[in-house]
């Protein structure tokens, strides 16, 4: 639960303010316990935590996109380090792509997953503004993305599977990621995951900010968070393209179609993973508990597929994107669904 | 429609005469400003006889300028883009495509096919940035997919060029970002089989042609000063908040960060492009 210093999302006041009146009560029945007769605030207690469960069930059964992007980038959504604290019971951190340093933005290391042994990749956002600062909030920069691509190399030679975290507004827009080959080894990350011969399955766990998450994001299985988003461009950034202003941000949200509902009936991923009720940040533990159900199960479809199966399912699963008209054969495709 | 000069009937469809804007007798250089006669400029392979400046180049005008004459054929002619997000932005997707389909006398951004440079049959495959910026929208996407594809099933080397502002397409959202993982993993099996990929990196390529399919090829090569890099320069200026270093995202910026194997001028594309075929498919 976000503690009262930390920015509150403003569609959630009606919550806040239920559970304040809810601790008082709690207080108020914690000092009465020894003196007096708590059984009708008690009862109070527990139709208030009812109604509680009911309002944020009510509110997050209705978020606009917009208000899903705000919950994806909340303050205290579980991020990837905390996610590899809640799930993995080993974890064996590896630095580093051995030409230019260590982007911490991309976290990279082996891992344990109940009986699996993995390779784990993941963007790390930062939690406070020195973390953030270090980890540029999530932007990586062509290091990264090489670091991600030497470790999927050894997991390739050492057949592991790959599990990778995606959660970034996008690839770091600055003068020494543009020099270093910020397109260049994107690219390369896009071809190579694509003929890479581990089982690779990646979860959206936040933002899914275009490139810069495509960049560890090609594979075998998708899965997004309920409130987590995937886009060709920051809702602020198609904002200030089309109409000429991040203020139009929320329009643009709903436009490009990107929360885990729109991607589904896309076909673009397979599969939204539920959130704790009130979104991942009222509650770490379950929304790690509720990626790893997804995680087993992907892993269990694809982990003993013969190679050449799996890259030709890899192949099909990308080939059939795209939403177009064939004239000539009076065909329609969206993501192969061809008719005519 | 700017660069249709000394074009005569065709198969392909970028030819439409009769339809834009109308045709000016001057032209004026963006390299040194002079105005310059725009049919000596046509002439001249839309380089500035002055100062050598890489003018933009039509689609149209790459076949007629790369490829053997009347050697090339056009494939999937037919392809046109859908509306998967109901897209609006002041104007319906669908009206707009139209719209730019009337004034840019083409039916999509990218043109493929097959044809011939200097007797060598090769697949090749062209982004016009005059098309919505030439971005990559399910269709642009598609028709590089099937040619590499196709170069892939017929063992031919590919060329293709890239002139691409917009990388990805926005109104087409997701669609459009998995369009750069669909044409990187067709990419990623045909050089599995052997397969020559020569990239062409025209002005402007950015965002996600330059962090797909232009990226990848066996030779980069780049026409002088093209605008080239992933981030805009205005959202990396936004980012850093410092001025921008002179010459940054060119051609010459990317040959000295070692992206970019070789820059030619237009005059010698063709015959760098059939020397580097002779080189690897001997
Ligand atoms: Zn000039």
């Amino acid at each position: 639960m976000p503690s009262a210093t930390e920015p509150r999302l403003a569609f959630e006041a009606p919550i806040y303010e239920m559970e304040s009146r809810l601790s008082e009560m709690e207080a108020q029945y914690a000092r009465n316990r020894s003196t007096g007769d708590t059984t009708r605030i008690a009862e109070q207690i527990r139709r208030l935590r009812r109604e509680l469960a009911a309002l944020k069930r009510e509110i997050y059964s209705h978020l606009d996109p917009w208000q899903v992007v705000q919950v994806s980038r909340h303050q205290s959504r579980p991020q990837t380090r905390d996610y590899i604290d809640l799930l993995f019971d080993q974890f064996i951190e590896l630095h580093g792509d051995r030409a230019i340093g260590d982007d911490k933005a991309i976290v990279t290391g082996l891992a344990h997953l109940d009986e699996h042994k993995i390779l784990f990749i993941g963007h790390q956002k930062g939690k406070n503004l020195a973390e953030r600062t270090a980890c540029h909030f999530g932007c990586a920069h062509p290091e990264g993305y090489r670091k991600a691509l030497l470790k999927m190399r050894l997991a390739e030679k050492f057949r592991l599977p790959i599990v990778t975290f995606i959660d970034t507004p996008g690839a770091y827009p600055g003068i020494t990621a543009e020099e270093r080959g910020q397109a260049a080894v994107i690219a390369e990350n896009l071809m190579a995951m694509s003929r890479i011969k581990s089982p690779i399955i990646s979860v959206v766990i936040g933002e899914g900010g275009s490139g810069g998450a495509l960049g560890i994001g090609i594979g075998d299985r998708l899965g997004m968070l309920e409130f987590s988003y995937y886009s060709v461009i920051t809702p602020e950034g198609c904002a200030s393209i089309l109409w000429k202003g991040s203020e139009h941000a929320p329009k643009a949200a709903a436009s490009l179609k990107m929360t885990s509902r729109d991607l589904l009936s896309f076909g673009i991923i397979d599969e939204v993973i539920p959130e704790p009720l009130g979104g991942a940040h009222r509650d770490h533990r379950e929304a790690a508990a509720s990626i790893k159900s997804f995680l087993l199960h992907a892993l269990r479809q694809i982990k003993d597929l013969p190679t050449d199966e799996l890259l030709a399912r890899r192949y099909d699963k990308y080939r059939k994107i795209g939403a177009f008209a064939d004239d000539a054969t009076r065909a329609e495709n969206v993501n192969g669904a061809l008719e005519g | 429609m700017d660069h249709k000069e000394g074009r005569s009937g065709k198969s392909w469809h970028g030819q439409a005469e009769t339809k834009g804007v109308p045709v000016g007798v001057f032209i004026r250089c963006d390299g040194c400003q002079a105005t310059l006669f725009r049919k000596h400029v046509a002439q001249n392979l839309w380089v500035c006889p002055d100062c050598q400046h890489h003018l933009r180049v039509s689609a149209a005008d790459r076949i007629d300028q790369l490829l053997d004459k009347d050697t090339f054929e056009e494939w999937f002619i037919d392809l046109q883009p859908g509306d998967p997000l109901g897209f609006n932005d002041r104007r319906p997707y669908p009206e707009r495509v139209k719209a730019e389909q009337a004034r840019t006398g083409l039916k999509e951004a990218a043109i493929v096919g097959q044809g011939f440079i200097r007797g060598i049959r090769l697949v090749f495959g062209v982004t016009d940035s005059n098309f919505i910026m030439g971005s990559m929208g399910s269709v642009v996407g598609e028709k590089l997919t099937r040619a590499i594809e196709e170069a892939t099933r017929q063992k031919l080397p590919l060329v293709i060029v890239s002139g691409s502002g917009g990388g990805a397409r926005m109104h087409e959202g997701i669609f459009s970002l998995m369009q750069m993982a669909k044409v990187s993993t067709a990419l990623g099996r045909y050089h599995d089989s052997g397969g020559l990929f020569i990239s062409v990196l025209t002005h402007p390529t950015m965002g996600g042609v330059a962090a797909s399919f232009a990226s990848l090829g066996d030779f980069i090569l780049a026409e002088p000063k093209a605008l080239i890099g992933f981030a805009g320069p205005r959202v990396i200026e936004q980012t850093v908040r410092v001025q921008l270093p002179a010459g940054f995202q060119t051609s010459e910026f990317l040959l000295e960060h070692g992206f970019v194997d070789r820059i030619v001028h237009r005059r010698d594309l063709q015959s760098t492009i059939a020397q580097l075929i002779d080189y690897a498919t001997s």
